[in-house]
């Protein structure tokens, strides 16, 4: 059966289509910007309310923490060896090679530490929480939660929220430990840096409020993950292949928003802690 | 469609547990519950039978407000289930038992730790008195010796069984089966049947069983009601059910196989 032509419409019609059109992506973004926020709160409201299950709590913590942590120190090692390789090889040139332990660690504390670490974890227990709580959507056991009077925020979204905060920060600053290794022993062992000279740069150049930055980041980007995660898993419908689907979601969506999100926190903590930096 | 439309649905009803008026629920464009109304009668197994997709799970899905309507009410003894806050609803939930149509067992607990989570959750009772109740539940649906055994190893039919024993340990006042039988084999429908009319012995809850096996809707009804194209069509005991000339319930239950006795030409 052939279409027929398609029916005329007014010009104003189609120009206001056409608006309607280009803009709909950003109203959906709000809108799920929106929604996100409201299952935030409406979670964070079960926080003071009997009872609090810290075995719940507990278990949120060890799934995250524990289970993102091998691959967090083996990319944190590596991480620290390739900056100090590359740094000592850009510094060489001017025989400044001694800083390379300062600059690598600044980039590390600062920025590679809380936006990596966050990445692993969004690729493991992000993916992780999104594919649980799918599950249990799609086989009513979040509707049986509910039925027998238990709240499924408070009993499933809230400890993973809470655990995501606590733990990526942690996770942050083992990868700076481990990363600031891996830097040492490129450096020092490997390219004959003079052990003195690399830790007093380090010294220098290297403060506290690096190393607290980067876990106030590291507190945002693990809220992030577990509540894009709990997002998709709660929203989670159509069989095995939706779950799949919102797993997926789930580690791009907060892959790209701790991303985007990193530029707008560094411009804000940069501004509030000014180190000695002089960017304002 | 009942004779108690007309008394006031705001004082519990002698005679009526539940009562939904006017329920409105869709999906995005597709209606799916239109204006509905029903009376469920106390102490009663009250059938809802209707066709795959009619709507009947998002139906009941509303008794404890797990489903929000668009338009409409539900009253329990007095109580307007969508005008409570979150606290009372919470207290409120556990007058209910819910006996999922896929069984919804938490898949990461024991078959144990499933019947004892409502107890857990709910009561003040040690684990040793928890552990007791739940064996004597178990066993009264002959699941004893399985408490270690997680969901996912046991078949349809125990799972189906294992669900119920979740149900029952807070002694719900209001039991409800979405589909106990479908999918299980004629003697196992025939131990379900026993199993359900042996809980409205034991405990005197009153029941609300979704079903399509007109076989076992006339072994355990009390009341059946029928929904179909968005309301229910109709609602009477099984009596007046079987006698019944409406074409739609009349084919429905012709083609079941079981004879509808009182309109068989
Ligand atoms: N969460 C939902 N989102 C969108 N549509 C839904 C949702 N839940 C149910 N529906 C739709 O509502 C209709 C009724 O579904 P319901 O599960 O109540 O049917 P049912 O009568 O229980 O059928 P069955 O006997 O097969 O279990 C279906 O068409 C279904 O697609
Ligand atoms: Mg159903």
């Amino acid at each position: 059966m052939n279409p027929g032509p398609p029916p005329r419409r007014s010009f104003g019609a189609e120009v206001a289509t056409g608006v309607g059109d280009a803009f709909r992506p950003v109203v959906r973004l709000l809108d799920r910007f929106g929604d996100h926020v409201i299952l935030l709160a409406r979670s964070l409201a079960w926080l003071p309310r009997r009872p609090f299950r810290p075995a719940n709590y507990l278990e949120a913590c060890e799934y995250i923490g524990v289970g993102s942590l091998p691959i967090v120190l083996l990319v944190g090692f590596f991480t620290g060896a390739v900056m100090g390789l590359q740094a000592v090889y850009a510094f060489r040139q001017f025989q400044l090679e001694s800083f390379a332990g300062g600059t690598t660690g600044k980039a590390l504390a600062v920025e590679l530490a809380p936006v990596l670490s966050a990445l692993m974890v969004a690729g493991r227990s992000g993916a992780g929480i999104a594919t649980e709580l799918g599950t249990m959507r799609i086989t009513e056991q979040i509707d049986a939660l509910e039925s027998m009077a238990v709240s499924p925020l408070q009993f499933l979204v809230l400890p993973r929220l809470i655990a995501g905060m606590l733990m990526a920060p942690i996770l942050s600053l083992l990868f700076f430990i481990v990363a600031m290794v891996g830097c040492y022993f490129l450096a020092v062992v490997v390219q004959h840096v003079d052990h003195g000279q690399f830790v007093l740069h380090t010294r220098d150049l290297l403060t506290t409020t690096d190393v607290a930055q980067g876990m106030l980041k590291s507190i945002v980007f693990g809220l992030i993950v577990t509540l894009i995660g709990c997002y998709q898993g709660f929203n989670a419908s159509g069989g095995g292949r939706g779950v799949g689907l919102g797993t997926t979601r789930a580690v791009v969506f907060s892959s790209v928003t701790i991303l985007i999100s990193d530029y707008f926190l560094s411009d804000i903590l940069l501004r509030v802690m000014s180190s000695d930096t002089g960017v304002r | 469609m009942s004779d108690a439309d007309d008394a006031p649905l705001a004082r519990a009803h002698p005679r009526w547990h539940l009562r939904v008026r006017g329920l409105t629920k869709s999906f995005g464009a597709k209606v799916v519950l239109d204006k509905l109304d029903l009376d469920v009668e106390r102490g009663k197994v009250n059938v809802i039978i209707g066709a795959s997709g009619a709507g009947k799970s998002v139906l009941i899905k509303h008794f404890m407000c797990l489903l929000r309507p668009d338009r409409g009410a539900i009253w329990v003894d007095g109580t307007d289930v969508f005008a409570l806050a979150t606290q009372p609803l919470s207290v409120f939930r556990r007058k209910f038992g819910l006996v999922f149509q896929f069984s919804a067992l938490f898949d990461s607990l024991t078959v144990e730790e499933n019947c004892a989570f409502p107890l857990r959750e709910h009561t003040k009772k040690s684990k040793a008195e928890i552990k007791d109740i739940v064996r004597d539940r178990l066993a009264a649906l002959g699941l004893d010796g399985m408490q270690a055994m997680y969901p996912g190893s046991l078949s349809g039919g125990q799972r189906k069984r294992v669900g119920l024993a979740r149900a029952l340990v807070l002694e719900p006042e209001i039991l409800i089966f979405d589909e106990p039988t479908t999918g299980l084999d004629p003697l196992a429908t025939r131990n379900v049947d026993d199993m359900i009319l042996g809980v409205m012995e034991r405990y005197k809850v009153t029941s609300v069983v979704i079903s399509h096996d007109m076989a076992s809707v006339f072994r355990i009804a009390d009341r059946i009601a029928m929904l179909h194209e968005r309301q229910i069509l109709v609602a009477g005991t099984v009596d007046e059910i079987r006698g019944s000339d409406i074409p739609y319930l009349y084919e429905f239950i012709r083609t079941s196989g079981v004879a509808a006795a009182g309109a068989a030409p």
